[in-house]
């Protein structure tokens, strides 16, 4: 006899048997055309930031034509206002910006996530002291305070990945701590504990698997959020500093061509907003997915 | 006016999973007359919810009607608009859902809930609907009928609150209420109270209804004819009298069989030395103290149920036990040793001695880990078992609650249903050798049928390794089944313990004469005959609940 009654739904109906991955390639085929959009976009932009130097003609520093030069076969996207080539540097900008913004998302997720865990399960002095400390950093504008603190610090590019990922590592702690408490209270994780099982397995084989879903969500928005915000940066001069391409600084640089209603350093701002938008699709997929709920009929 | 209210004929109801589409209901018919009451019994899945709510041409979101037609009242409801539909809904025809809680929306008074529906669809005005609603919640027996309706939720207790559903239901005087399982979440002596009022209350309106449930003893009381399902298809059907005395299908007949499982009363002579023995225990959260002086013992290879309602304090005591809720005075004591009070101060061999089994399968086994990983833990963590001598190990186990290894081994905690599930936390519990095992109402959210085989593994598992039981429930026909000592709980404090026949046999503590006869039995005029005899004695209030 193997058990008492029959597995959920019709017994007698098997079904297939798929691998992972071939249930998440199912998965993407039945998407709505917003999601294929958004995973469309990631796919092109992530090319295009490994193989930047393979792709583009030029340099992504040299000067290599006149000055704000029209569309031409030369020069596809035309040059900018030192003379370097639009395209190239928007191509190195992909992988500057976008590289620079993985880095600090995945930075701020080893600070923001492990405290958030850590808080979910020590509870007690630990999770009231990183939610002050959380509180107060969150108070103020972040914007103003990553100015601040790059004023301070300086701009070199590792200050910038430290910075922005402390200041959002705020926000993944909250999400993290709220996910990983709706864990921490089940019956399977007091079992675990009762086990005598250790911090490191706690984490890891218990709260972590329960709530990859939503951490992957806010990874996508908060790669959203520093991204734009390392452009804002950059916009204002705190950012990425010349002669390295970066979309905020090209936009700046290339400004004044607006007055001759040239779209040209429109450009990077395009694409910044190309990819938020893929991005923000990809997500909400993904949140509708994970969530559970069902369409109607 | 026909008599004939209801008369489905050959529905068929799909239900979606996985982008398949599922037979739930196979070509059912229902016919109800006004004023009659039906009984739906079924297992978990059978499709009595379905049917039910198909009475009113409803599909939960999923499902879809494929074939069959629904005439209320010589109206075709599969051909009517919808917002014919909307106007026959809440009027017409009612629902009662199972939770209460869940049904109440937690941010407007009951009374504004109830009129709601009676004015929107323009039967009453605002002054008449409230008027109404009154007179309705005195009639349902609800304390402070004048003033009750304007708590919120939150503020009334569970059976208070299915009796604040069952009046809203009637607000609109429909000609068939559904109830859906009205009574399964509530303690037996709130559920007798709410049981006479709906069967009172049916009678009066002379409202036709039909009764959906798992608990055929219930049904039994409530029903004037029995449909038994099984799978979306019917396996018998007669009035419940007949069905009661003469059942014909083999299924019905085990069924009714299920609460005839009891355990074999060992007589050999219990060891001095205790296993487990809980001292004087007195614990609480905060301020309050939800355990007073609790004393009780439990002994190597004997079963001890842990009787009470919510709120008792049963499953406090098995915190105490495992050393989440350290007390504030008492021990509690193994093999004659005392043991830390707080878990994080044993040793792993204290821990691994006593193991616990949860009540909600669904979240005592971590959904992203296979069985193997759920029941190899503890054999790598405590016993020291690896590679190969693991996997045979973890094997045996699922041989050992029945469960073929090769099929399950690799499966997920939701590829398998409720049954197994509380199967695979045995395996698990066992995995650990231990020698007491703290069952937490390990049956109460399964099906009878499940629920006898869940028993019947435990029984034959605690001979073959001698184990000591903590069994916490509220259902007492359980502590007959396999108890062989018995802890009566109220409100913290024991008021009645010792070996099952002693306090099962009268004289009793006045609680224990309360809880062993509110539990409902097969017979049908059960519930008139105890409502006779409360009010004969007058006891009819119950003690802790509402």
């Amino acid at each position: 006899m193997t058990g008492d009654e029959a597995t959920p739904l019709d017994p007698q109906v098997s079904r297939p048997k798929r691998t992972r991955l071939q249930s998440a390639l199912r998965e993407i085929l039945k998407a709505p055309i917003t999601a294929k959009f958004g995973i469309l976009v990631i796919l092109v932009y992530g090319f295009v930031a490994i193989f930047a130097p393979v792709l583009t003609p030029y340099s992504e520093t040299e000067i290599v034509g006149p000055e704000f030069d029209v569309w031409g076969e030369e020069f596809i996207l035309g040059t900018d206002g030192l003379g370097r080539d639009m395209l190239t540097r928007l191509l190195f900008g992909a992988r500057n910006t976008v590289g620079i913004a993985f880095f600090t998302t995945v930075l701020a997720f080893l600070i923001g996530g492990l405290t958030g865990l850590l808080a979910a399960i020590y509870s007690g002095w630990f999770d009231q002291i990183a939610g002050r400390v959380v509180d107060v950093l969150m108070a103020i504008p972040q914007l103003i305070f990553a100015l601040m603190l790059l004023t301070i610090f300086g701009t070199s590019i590792p200050t910038l990945i430290i910075v922005i990922a402390t200041l959002d590592a705020t926000r993944i702690f909250r999400v993290t701590r709220a996910v990983s408490l709706n864990v921490v209270v089940l019956d399977y994780f007091e079992a675990a504990r009762l086990r005598g099982e250790r911090l490191l397995w706690l984490c890891i084989r218990e709260v972590l698997p329960n709530i990859t879903a939503p951490l992957m969500a806010e990874f996508g928005l908060r790669f959203c959020f520093v991204f734009l915000m390392i452009a804002a940066l950059s916009f204002l001069g705190l950012g990425i500093q010349p002669p390295t391409a970066d979309w905020g600084s090209m936009v700046r640089e290339n400004a004044v061509l607006i007055t001759y209603g040239d779209i040209t350093p429109i450009l990077p701002a395009i694409a910044i907003a190309i990819l938020t938008l893929g991005v923000n699709f990809l997500v909400d997929w993904f949140l509708h997915k994970s969530s559970g709920l069902k369409d109607g009929h | 006016m026909s008599d004939r209210l209801l008369e489905i004929r050959n529905l068929q109801i799909d239900g979606e999973s996985d982008e398949i589409w599922h037979e739930i209901i196979k070509g059912l018919d229902l016919d109800l007359d006004r004023g009659e009451v039906l009984g739906l019994i079924g297992e978990s899945g059978a499709g009595k919810s379905t049917l039910g709510l198909a009475a009113m041409n409803f599909v939960r979101p999923g499902c879809r009607i494929r074939g069959g037609s629904i005439r209320f009242d010589d109206r075709e409801l599969t051909e009517e608009s919808d917002v014919a539909l909307r106007k026959l809904r809440g009027v017409r025809i009612a629902y009662v859902a199972q939770s209460a809680a869940a049904s109440f929306n937690p941010a407007h008074q009951l009374i504004d809930q109830f009129s709601e529906i009676p004015v929107v669809h323009g039967v009453k005005n605002r002054q008449d609907a409230e008027t109404d609603a009154k007179d309705l919640y005195r009639r349902v027996l609800l304390p402070d009928p004048d003033g009750i309706g304007y708590r919120y939720p939150h503020q009334v207790s569970g059976g208070q609150l299915q009796r604040a559903m069952t009046a809203m239901a009637l607000s609109c005087r429909p000609d068939l209420i559904i109830f859906d399982e009205p009574t399964t979440a509530l303690d037996v002596t709130t559920q007798i109270e709410v049981l006479t009022t709906i069967r009172d209350i049916v009678r009066e309106f002379n409202t036709a209804a039909i009764y959906i449930s798992h608990d055929l003893a219930v049904v039994a009381q409530m029903a004037d004819r029995i449909m038994v399902l099984r799978y979306g298809e019917l396996v018998e059907e007669a009035t419940t009298r007949k069905m009661m005395s003469d059942p014909q299908m083999d299924y019905t007949k085990s069924l009714w069989a299920v609460r005839s499982f009891k355990k074999e009363t060992e007589t050999g002579a219990t060891e001095r030395t205790p296993l487990v023995k809980v001292d004087n225990v007195t614990a609480g959260y905060g301020q309050e103290d939800v355990l007073k002086n609790v004393t009780f013992e439990i002994h190597r290879g004997q079963t001890l149920a842990v009787v009470g309602e919510s709120g008792s304090g049963k499953s406090t005591a098995a915190r105490v036990i495992t050393g989440l809720l350290p007390p504030r005075l008492g021990d509690i004591h193994f093999n004659g040793k005392p043991l830390p009070k707080d878990y994080r101060s044993r040793n792993k061999d204290q821990l691994r001695h006593a193991q616990m089994i949860y009540q909600m399968a669904d979240t005592a086994l971590n959904p992203r880990q296979r069985i193997r990983s759920i029941i190899g833990r503890p054999l790598g963590f405590y016993l020291g078992l690896s590679g190969q001598k693991k996997e045979n190990r973890i094997r045996e186990l699922l041989s050992l609650i029945e469960l073929e290894p090769d099929l399950y081994i690799d499966r997920y905690p939701d590829e398998l249903s409720g049954g197994q599930k509380q199967r695979v936390s045995i395996a698990r519990a066992l995995a650990a050798e231990p020698e007491f095992i703290i069952c937490d109402e390990v049956t109460s959210a399964l099906d009878q049928l499940v629920a006898e085989g869940i028993l019947r593994l435990l029984d034959r598992l605690q001979r073959e390794f001698n184990l000591a039981y903590m069994f916490i429930t509220h259902d007492l026909a359980t502590v007959r089944a396999i108890a062989d000592n018995v802890v009566v709980m109220l409100q913290g404090e024991i008021v009645e313990q010792g070996p099952k026949n002693e306090v099962f046999t009268p004289p009793h503590h006045k609680y224990t004469e309360l809880l062993l006869s509110s539990v409902p039995e097969m017979d049908p005029d059960w519930l008139d005959e105890l409502i006779t005899h409360r009010q004969q004695h007058g006891a009819m209030d119950s003690t802790s609940t509402s």
